[in-house]
């Protein structure tokens, strides 16, 4: 019993100083970001790695998630004889859950991953001692870059996957199903608003940027110096960065949509 | 690490096209400019505007003509709505034009049909369309019919209420 309320209690302040511990390495981090070096050689090779290889998988998932909506939107809303208004339906889902969520859950797995694993292995191999050695700052010169490269390619990746959704959506409601294509696009015109939505939705994919790249340097950061160490951070930051990119949808859809 | 120059082509293509997603769900989606013809601003004052909305289409004979930009209360205070149109200004619409508030079938959206008529003068910027026609709320179409329907069975009042006698 007692054994159980020490446990808990131990759980408790750890998780405590662990959220403090994130805080100050991201503070470090925005700081570094507007602190000369610059590093954009660094960023621009770290933005090629997150963004630039994981376009593949963004725009293939953004065309089948449109592709799926524009299909079961005309099966429900066929019930009501509204299909007509399977775009507002479509560019709505998209806008404003669909991209900003599926964008940041796929490259949570895709780039976050590698990027706890990358930092994982130079903590395992004491690469990141030799930077600090050769006075090197380690959160300088390896996590911040790619920090930033992940902040910076969600919004972009997000408004592509939205945009191959739409086209998706577009191909099965109109291509498919024989939907007036002028009704799609004016429906989505009509029902998608520049605050409300679009900004809206950059707002989310700029957040759950920040959280995916915080996350997965961290938990790269922090892992144990052994291969099972690496391991652990891995699927940690993949499985951290989904929770926390889900629940802050919640909390920004509460704000953002009132 | 070795640089090649392909590599800093594909990111710079991969921010570009971003950018360009972005621009076009901001600008063309979001509509933060209306890129259709406009110029001609036209005010009506309707009873009811339903489920009109700013950036609702303007028609002519189901052609898109412009949007409206505004409904506000009418400031002469009779509590009446009033609709801010922008048409294309390259329209001569005599003074006489009618404006009604239609709807896109059953449960669709809501636009503002107009009906040129035949006068002689045309109207100007900012003029007011007079004759006009308000939106049908459904709710009260149905309050009219049931009221109708009760009314035409108070004749028949009588009969009604001897039913229940007869199966006793």
């Amino acid at each position: 019993m007692l054994a159980l309320i020490r446990h808990t209690g131990w759980r408790t302040v750890s998780n405590v100083f662990e959220l403090g511990g994130i805080a100050v390495f991201g503070g470090r981090m925005v700081y570094q970001t507007f602190s000369p070096p610059w590093r954009l050689r660094r960023l621009v090779d770290e933005i090629y790695t997150t963004g630039v290889l994981s376009l593949a998988i963004v725009l293939l998932s953004g065309a089948v998630v449109g592709s799926v909506l524009g299909l079961q939107g005309y099966i429900t809303l066929v019930r009501f004889g509204a299909e007509q208004s399977l775009g507002s339906v479509v560019g709505l889902s998209l806008v404003r859950e669909f991209g900003p969520v599926l964008t940041a859950l796929l490259v949570a797995g895709r780039a976050g991953s590698a990027v706890a694993a990358e930092i994982g292995a130079m903590v395992a191999t004491e690469q990141l001692d030799g930077l600090r050695m050769m006075s090197v700052d380690p959160v300088d010169f390896v996590a911040q870059p790619k920090a930033l490269a992940l902040l910076i390619s969600m919004p972009l990746l997000s408004a592509l996957f939205i945009v191959f959704g739409l086209a998706g959506g577009y191909v099965v409601g109109v291509g498919l199903l024989g939907i007036d294509g002028g009704t799609y696009i004016t429906n989505l015109e009509t029902s998608i608003t520049f605050r409300d939505e679009v900004v809206g939705s950059v707002l989310k994919s700029v957040v759950f940027g920040a959280l995916v790249a915080l996350i997965s340097t961290w938990r790269g950061f922090t892992s144990a110096p052994n291969s099972a160490g690496v391991s652990r951070a891995t699927t940690g930051a993949v499985v951290q960065a989904s929770v926390a990119t889900l629940v802050f949808d919640y909390i920004i859809t509460a704000l953002w949509g009132g | 690490m070795s640089r090649s120059p392909i590599r800093d082509l594909l990111v710079g293509v991969f921010v570009l096209s971003g950018f360009a997603a972005l621009a076009y769900l901001s600008i063309q989606l979001g509509g933060s400019t209306y890129s259709g013809p406009g110029g001609l601003l036209l005010y009506a004052s309707f009873d009811e505007v339903g489920g009109l909305a700013a950036r609702s289409p303007v028609v002519i004979g189901g052609v898109k003509v412009g949007q409206v930009k505004a409904i506000e209360l009418s400031p002469d205070g009779d509590f009446r709505a009033r609709v801010l149109m922008d048409v294309d200004e390259n329209l001569k619409l005599p003074d006489d034009t009618a404006a009604s508030i239609l709807t896109q079938g059953v449960l669709g959206s809501q636009y503002v049909g107009l009906e040129p008529g035949g006068s002689e003068t045309m109207l100007g910027d900012r003029a007011e369309i007079t004759y006009t026609q308000s939106a049908i709320v459904i709710e009260r179409l149905i309050g009219r019919v049931i009221q109708s329907l009760g009314n035409s069975s108070d004749g028949d009042d009588k009969e009604s209420r001897s039913e229940p006698g007869d199966d006793g």
